[in-house]
């Protein structure tokens, strides 16, 4: 008997902090896969977030460097132009990607940085308590909008993916999602390709993950994934975007 | 001997940091630091470096964050304001243990302020200016070519230390123009084979992690000891300054930067005319010179701290004499400058 | 015949893996794991009874080595044999 799926040699073989059912193991996962089967395990250079990723570094087994929240693109810009022979991926989550880290998300798009952005989009302030997100939907129950997310108060879910595409340095976006293995299979396909870009110099890729948050969306872990499907994908469709 | 060229204190910190091997600038537009990013944005690409106009001073201070991470000698630079907004990444830099150069030419404050030349900022840079139990180590250059000069310093601590080193000029400083003679000395631009903990991929090693953050119990203040024994080295093997007449001065200007020129120019003055009186320009503010305070330490020595700020090396200065001998104060900010003919005056009160 | 091995101590029993085999081989175990969890376990023959997640009702036979338990997983527990 052959073994047909193991743990990836770039994912320590260490237990998580993660809640769950929590999307972000998914997401640690198959970039791990992806480095392997790219070989380029020696030359990547991770940039992990602030917020519950903030020690993905403790589970990937190679070069990574924190950022200040929001800061990550700018970390990575600066490790990219240093060393353009190596592969640098930013990890970031809504607030950190689209809300405190907006400008330097939009100017390293802009300035069309050859990196890899992973964006994992669950609606809601994980790491701090299940805040309101960029991202949250409308109606959404979050600690700081207890009453659901409102249009007058708060505004509607930022789609910084489509935003970004406007930009023409920006040459690839995706947005794929977690809620069934048929799906996490195209987002790695989706993962690959914004990793296959950097090495073949082609310029800013960013892939962007609807994750479940199990615990600030109060479901069980199959409901989110359900939820996702059902609801978030509405207001997030699944797809390529650029 | 080489030839003496012109240059304003902005370009001449540029060009002397090109000359430590600096080969990453990210900055932001602010008045009165503008020349600096200008040269550095035609000279990098000479030496094969990397300039980067950012998107704002916390874009400039996190790309400077990556790219000493990935081990090359990196720098920015700002002015007050701008140097408020950096104060983020300068604690990262510190928590990290990252080495990196900022410099800023300091203007008027609070708030925007305006842009004529001012020492408001000496808190900031001296105390840990952002979150934490930190300190950079502070230069204040008073000439151009010292500014020059003192960015192979800046660099050589900030790497051997690895910690964050400030610049800590003026607008005055910034703006103006001096004959230099370019050092024939050079540093090598790539330092990483000498940094073990640099980010290059992991390739015949274990994984290097670059980061500030201890959340294991007990971790953190481990961590924090170990800066604290740093900073320990730091104060006793880097302190550093100017002194003119201490031996038998009861009058002890001290002043740092540009404020320092006008200081040392009433001490010649006075001098000439057979007044005992001395100076002490401090040339590290963190770590402050402690040993320059050791002169003439009676009732009847005064030493006098001129600032354009209202009052804050003067801290410094009270808390090393710590009673030993009278400390007096002349400052002016918000563009005033303590002249010449101000600091006779004071001195004359002084002395009567 | 496939099979696939569960790490039980790292398994935080979010059960995604149980919704999604076609075969219903994977069932709660009763004894709590290190981490204060009821892991999950494989069963070579169906154990689940009732039709659970996307699949509607379980096909016949034991496993496929299909790996979607595996691909769920957010633990990374589960190495799969075929």
């Amino acid at each position: 008997m052959e073994k047909v799926f193991s743990h990836p040699k770039s994912l320590r073989n260490v237990s998580t902090h993660y809640c769950a059912g929590c999307g972000h193991g998914i997401a640690h996962r198959l970039i791990a896969e992806i480095v392997d089967e790219l070989g380029i395990r020696e030359r990547v250079i991770g940039v992990a977030p602030v917020g519950c990723a903030v020690i993905a570094y403790d589970y990937w087994d190679f070069d990574c460097s924190e950022a200040a929240h929001g800061r990550a693109l700018a970390v990575a810009t600066g490790i990219k132009r240093v060393r353009p022979q190596n592969i640098v991926f930013t990890y970031q989550g809504d607030g950190d990607l689209a809300a405190i880290g907006t400008n330097e998300t939009i100017h390293a798009a802009n300035r069309g940085e050859n990196v890899t952005v992973i964006f994992i989009n669950n609606a809601v302030y994980g790491m701090t308590g299940g805040q309101m997100a960029p991202t949250t939907l409308l109606g959404q129950k979050t600690t700081t909008t207890p009453l659901g997310r409102e249009i007058k108060l708060h505004g509607y879910p930022l789609k910084i993916s489509e935003m970004l595409a406007l930009l023409p340095a920006v040459k690839y976006i995706e947005r794929v999602s977690l809620h069934s293995p048929p799906e996490i299979i195209k987002a790695k396909e989706a993962i690959k390709l914004a990793f296959q870009n950097q090495i073949d110099n082609i310029g800013f890729s960013l892939v962007e993950i609807l994750s479940p948050c199990p615990t600030y969306w109060d479901m069980p872990p199959k409901k989110a994934l359900d939820w996702i499907k059902e609801v978030m994908m509405k207001e997030f469709p699944i797809g390529r975007i650029k | 001997m080489s030839k003496k060229i012109l240059m304003t204190g902005n370009e001449a910190i540029a060009e002397g940091a090109i000359q430590a091997g600096c080969r990453f600038y990210a900055g932001y537009p602010i008045t009165p630091q503008n020349e600096l990013p200008a040269y550095m944005a035609k000279r990098m690409p000479e030496v094969e470096g990397v300039f980067i106009q950012a998107e704002s001073e916390l874009g400039a201070i996190n790309m400077v964050f990556g790219a000493s991470a990935a081990g090359a000698r990196a720098m920015t630079s700002s002015s007050s304001p701008g140097m408020s907004l950096k104060q983020e990444g300068i604690s990262y830099i510190a928590g990290a243990e990252l080495p990196a150069v900022i410099v800023n030419v300091m203007r008027g404050g609070p708030g925007l302020g305006n842009i004529w030349p001012a020492q408001s900022d000496y808190f900031q840079a001296t105390r840990s200016g952002g979150h934490g139990d930190y300190h950079s180590i502070v230069l204040a250059p008073s000439c151009v070519q010292e500014a020059y000069e003192l960015m192979f310093l800046a660099f050589d601590l900030a790497d051997k230390y690895r910690t964050p080193a400030i610049i800590l000029g003026d607008g005055m400083l910034g703006q103006m123009m001096e004959p230099i003679r370019l050092s024939a000395e050079h540093r090598t631009p790539n330092t990483e084979h000498r940094k073990k903990w640099t980010l290059t991929g992991c390739k015949g090693r274990s994984p290097n992690i670059v980061k500030s953050f201890y959340m294991v119990e007990g971790d953190l203040e481990k961590f924090n000891l170990t800066l604290q024994r740093k900073y320990k080295t730091i104060q006793q093997k880097e302190e550093r300054f100017e002194s003119l007449f201490l031996d038998d001065a009861r009058i002890i200007l001290v002043a740092y930067g540009s404020m320092a020129r006008i200081a040392k120019s009433v001490v010649n003055n006075l001098r000439k005319k057979g007044k005992k009186v001395g100076l002490v320009r401090p040339i590290t503010l963190w770590p402050f010179p402690q040993k320059a305070f050791t002169y003439n330490l009676s009732p009847k020595t005064y030493y006098l701290v001129i600032e354009m700020s209202y009052g804050q090396m003067l801290e410094d200065v009270k808390l090393t004499i710590n009673g030993k001998a009278k400390v007096e104060f002349l400052g002016r900010a918000g563009g005033g400058i303590p002249t010449e003919e101000d600091i006779m005056n004071k001195i004359k009160r002084i002395s009567v | 015949m496939a099979k696939i091995i569960i790490d039980r101590e790292k398994c935080k029993g979010c059960l995604l893996c149980v919704s999604f085999c076609p075969k219903g081989l994977i069932s709660v175990d009763k004894d709590l794991n290190r981490r204060g969890v009821k892991p999950v376990k494989f069963s070579p023959r169906p154990v689940l009874r009732s039709p659970q997640g996307e699949g509607g009702s379980f096909s016949k036979g034991g496993c496929l080595g299909c790996a979607m338990c595996a691909i769920i997983c957010p633990d990374c527990c589960i190495e799969v044999y075929k």
